[in-house]
């Protein structure tokens, strides 16, 4: 278990390692950072001063190693536009993405779980074909245009609830109810199938044969060793939630990370979407290294040699 | 050989070994037959027939040009008759532009997106998850670290921020979408050589003194391939998402080129009064992934042996 944990910290170093070298890489892809931030207006002479300024003049190791000793402290620069530390901003801000991406996944989850079960139970049955449909629409469904039908909806004929920002209680519905979408039709696919593997193992039948009832065997049994396929997805999915926090944010008016994201890369405020990069990344990282230490909480045969 | 009781031994019968397995004549017959036998694969088949068709005819068969403005006919609802005499079916946008044209002549670039980006990220990875997997050692974990670099940045993230930077047109953003792709193609790659490497096949391979490249491409790569197939069926329906969602952050193709995305750009700018500049562009979107999926199961379903059977 403490190895299990060491290996995979070590394995995470260098992960976030990697994410530095893209995310200092990518800020230069078109040469010069400087040409990115500046605005077309500017002459070669304030070009050359901004340059040295931030330092861009100097070799690239240089560059990156003082990019990486700063970044492991958290500081990223100060952001061109709100003229404070690019950090303090996005920590601002992650805290409305991961609301965001706790209530999305608890609606994803009930949604899902049940379902998938049901579907697995009830295979081939009038509701498990209505399942997988909407399973392959809510996959196919782009989450912006989703959230906007419902805005259309829910706001623009109904006036049942806000379609943007964040000041009312009631806004967090739309938003969350949009990622949920996506991620319970996902997630409800994986149960189904993970389900019907588990189920036409002979310790079900024997389960079934010592006279115990369904739902201790359903409970106790079946859903215990579905839960892998599951967990893995639903760490995938975290991920993918903060990835569709970006759009799904922009079209609710969401003050969380993603909206910060387009803000920020529409103005060219480059160290700021390079913390907001590292952030989503971090947190991605850490939640599968999550994923991997509940792991061999649900099954003890896990123990990674 | 000496005793005389025994009979003559028969002629040898040759083995016929079938060397073009893969192109037996039944294989459409049998392809055809697959899909009879699923509904689902076939509703796929057919949307994404239609949508092909349209992405290639489209500029034919439209009733309006894309482009054609009339402001005497902005913001008309679905069916609206102009006053020539002619049907905007699903109306039209802020410039009285017909939506359904649009909506037409928009399919092709989510298709080109579609198939282009896919073709590089599939190529890329099947050939880097081939070289990580058979060779192992420094390559193997250099390759799968720069993966799990760019896998924990999620993809649409990594999308939006390099084409931020890079303000792409339409080829460079199948570029972008293309190099950033490959990972999901590699590691599954990888993870199908590492098993298949140790097989007999390959050892018969080598013991008949085949080359290192040969056993990769002509014996382990046909044995792999077709879940990079079924994995590239999938992300046709990743990509076109991802670019509807670019152009619709104002970060993908950029009018005046048409896409669904940008319709819904345009679209949400009049969510309060013109729902069908909404509506329309992004059930095309839906359709054509819901196509795409459609699809991809049916081809997981009879290419992976694995799988057969199951649903």
């Amino acid at each position: 278990m403490q190895r299990l944990i060491v290996r995979r910290l070590l394995q995470m170093v260098v992960t976030i390692f990697v994410v530095s070298l893209i995310v200092f890489f990518m800020v230069r892809l078109r040469g010069d950072p400087i040409s990115v931030m500046a605005p077309p207006t500017f002459s070669e002479e304030q070009i050359a001063r901004l340059r040295e300024a931030w330092g861009f003049d100097k070799p690239l190791i240089e560059q990156y190693t003082l990019f990486l000793s700063k970044a492991i402290t958290g500081d990223f620069g100060q952001s061109i536009q709100a003229r404070r530390p690019a950090m303090e901003l996005v920590i601002e801000r992650m805290g409305y993405t991961f609301y965001l991406a706790g209530v999305s996944s608890l609606i994803g989850l009930a949604i899902a779980l049940p379902l998938g079960i049901v579907s697995a139970l009830k295979r081939n049955s009038f509701l498990d074909l209505i399942t997988s449909f909407f399973a392959s629409l809510g996959t196919a469904m782009p989450s912006f245009w989703l959230g906007l039908m419902l805005i259309i909806v829910f706001s623009v004929n109904l006036r049942l609830l806000p379609a943007f920002g964040a000041l009312e209680p009631a806004a967090i519905i739309m938003p969350s109810a949009t990622l949920a979408v996506g991620m319970a039709a996902r997630l409800s696919r994986i149960t189904r199938s993970a389900m019907l593997e588990v189920l036409s193992q002979d310790y079900i039948r024997t389960a079934y044969s010592k006279g115990l009832n369904q739902r201790v065997v359903l409970t106790r049994h079946a859903l215990r060793n579905a839960l892998i396929p599951i967990v893995t997805i639903f760490g995938l999915q975290l991920g993918w939630l903060l990835g569709g926090s970006v759009v799904v944010e922009s079209v609710f008016s969401w003050p969380g990370l993603g909206r910060l994201m387009i803000e920020s890369i529409n103005v060219r405020d480059i160290t700021v979407v390079q913390a907001g990069l590292f952030w989503f990344a971090l947190s991605f990282i850490l939640i599968n290294f999550a994923v991997d230490v509940v792991y061999t909480f649900i099954d003890p045969r896990i123990t990674y040699r | 050989m000496s005793s005389q009781a025994k009979p003559k031994p028969q002629p040898v019968t040759r083995l016929k070994v079938p060397t073009d397995a893969y192109k037996s004549p039944s294989g459409i017959a049998q392809f055809m037959g697959a899909l009879r036998r699923s509904p689902v694969g076939l509703i796929g088949v057919i949307i994404i027939a239609l949508v092909l068709f349209l992405a290639i005819f489209g500029a034919v068969v439209v009733p309006f040009a894309p482009d054609d403005n009339n402001l005497r006919a902005r913001f008309m609802p679905p069916g609206f008759i102009n006053a020539d005499g002619e049907t905007h079916l699903l109306g039209t946008d802020q410039l009285g532009r017909d939506i359904y044209s649009r909506m037409i002549v928009g399919s092709s670039v989510s298709v080109l997106i579609g198939v282009v980006s896919v073709l590089i990220a599939g190529t890329l990875g099947v050939v880097i998850g081939l070289v990580a997997g058979f060779f192992g050692g420094w390559i193997d974990d250099l390759l799968m670290r720069i993966a799990d670099g760019l896998l924990s940045i999620p993809f649409i993230i990594l999308v939006v921020a390099i084409s931020g930077i890079l303000s792409p047109g339409l080829a460079t953003l199948m570029f972008i979408l293309g190099l950033t792709g490959w990972v999901t193609y590699a590691r599954v790659i990888r993870g199908e050589v590492l098993k298949a490497r140790e097989l007999e096949y390959v050892l018969a391979a080598y013991a008949i003194g085949q080359s290192r490249f040969k056993v990769i491409f002509l014996h382990i790569l046909p044995n792999v391939i077709s879940s990079a197939v079924i994995l590239a069926a999938s992300q046709v329906g990743v990509t076109i998402l991802a670019e509807s969602s670019l152009s619709f952050l104002g970060l993908g193709v950029r009018s005046p080129t048409v896409t669904w995305g940008l319709m819904l750009a345009d679209g949400r700018q009049y969510i309060n009064s013109a729902w069908w500049m909404t509506t329309y562009p992004g059930l095309a979107i839906t359709v054509t992934v819901l196509g795409v999926v459609f699809l991809g199961d049916w081809l997981r379903d009879v290419l992976d042996p694995k799988v057969r059977g199951r649903n």
